[in-house]
């Protein structure tokens, strides 16, 4: 098991738990970044779009932060063998894939109410039962999808 | 300061944390995402130190915040009250799972990734957008 990559995992989950502490001890908001996203841009609620709109730009920053610090922060994967440093990695597919993968995500996200953030780290975090479904569903259906792409369409590769 | 002015501080200081975390741990990189949801391949275990890591922060940290009766900056804690367990959650949630295996993005790290923007990229946020907008459209009782 690769230890270095599970601890930088840990770290930066740490972080990501902070943030969410964060937004809830100062805004009282759960750090759910389809809620936080998806309803600034469809429903750009008045007098409470501000703070969205700076939560994605710290989002977008956070990354860039690192790559500028340089030093090899990230964790992409292959990093320190030839790409030493990189922070973002690159898409699994290509455009028509994305369409179709980011489109399912939009949707799935909505009517679910959460993604990965909103029902997994925060939703856990509260004991909620609802989240705990979510949860569990998204990620049994996204093994599956992983199991079909490389192992039944993609022969094991 | 104001806290009006203060509120969209914050929300940076929480979207930075984040981002920086999705950095550090790899999140930013679909491989990684993917290598842990290939369970029956060469399993990369990383994202769930992430998601432990992150969620065991968070239990404590909310514990403490909710020791305060309203947030710093905010007149009340905005929790979800809804038990119930329905379609649109469940249908939502594998419809989502199945964009999420398909690309290795959820919405977190596909929007940290736009400094390295790339045309697939582009694509899968776009169509996240879109998707977004169709399931306001979708009534909540069908």
């Amino acid at each position: 098991m690769d230890w270095s990559s599970s601890l930088q995992g840990l770290a930066g989950g740490i972080l990501i738990g902070l943030s969410a502490t964060w937004l809830m001890a100062t805004l009282g908001r759960i750090a759910g970044i389809s809620g936080i996203i998806g309803t600034l841009i469809t429903a750009r609620p008045r007098g409470d779009s501000a703070w969205r709109l700076t939560f994605l730009l710290g989002l977008i920053s956070g990354p860039i932060v690192l790559m500028l610090l340089g030093g090899g922060l990230g964790n992409v994967v292959g990093a320190g063998v030839d790409v030493t440093g990189e922070v973002i990695g690159q898409p699994a597919g290509g455009v028509v894939m994305m369409l179709l993968a980011g489109l399912l995500v939009g949707v799935g996200t909505g009517l679910g109410s959460g993604c990965t953030s909103g029902h997994g780290v925060c939703g856990l975090a509260r004991l909620s039962p609802r989240s705990l479904v979510a949860t569990l569903t998204f990620l049994v259906a996204a093994i599956i999808t992983v199991y079909v792409v490389r192992h039944v369409i993609g022969g094991g590769a | 300061m104001k806290t009006e002015t203060l509120k969209p501080v914050m929300g940076y200081i929480a979207g930075l944390l984040f981002g920086l975390g999705l950095g550090i741990s790899g999140m930013t990189d679909p491989a990684r995402v993917l290598g842990f949801l290939d369970l029956f391949g060469a399993w990369d275990p990383t994202l769930m130190f992430v998601l432990g890591g992150a969620v065991v922060t968070n239990f404590i940290g909310y514990r403490l915040a909710f020791k305060r009766t309203a947030p710093i900056y905010g007149e009340a804690f905005q929790l979800p009250t809804r038990q119930d367990l329905d379609g649109r959650l469940i249908g939502g949630a594998a419809l989502f799972g199945i964009g999420w295996g398909l690309s290795g993005y959820c919405p977190g790290p596909a929007f940290a990734s736009i400094a390295g923007l790339t045309g697939p990229l582009v694509a899968m946020l776009v169509a996240m957008v879109a998707g977004w907008f169709l399931a306001r459209a979708i009534p909540a009782r069908g």
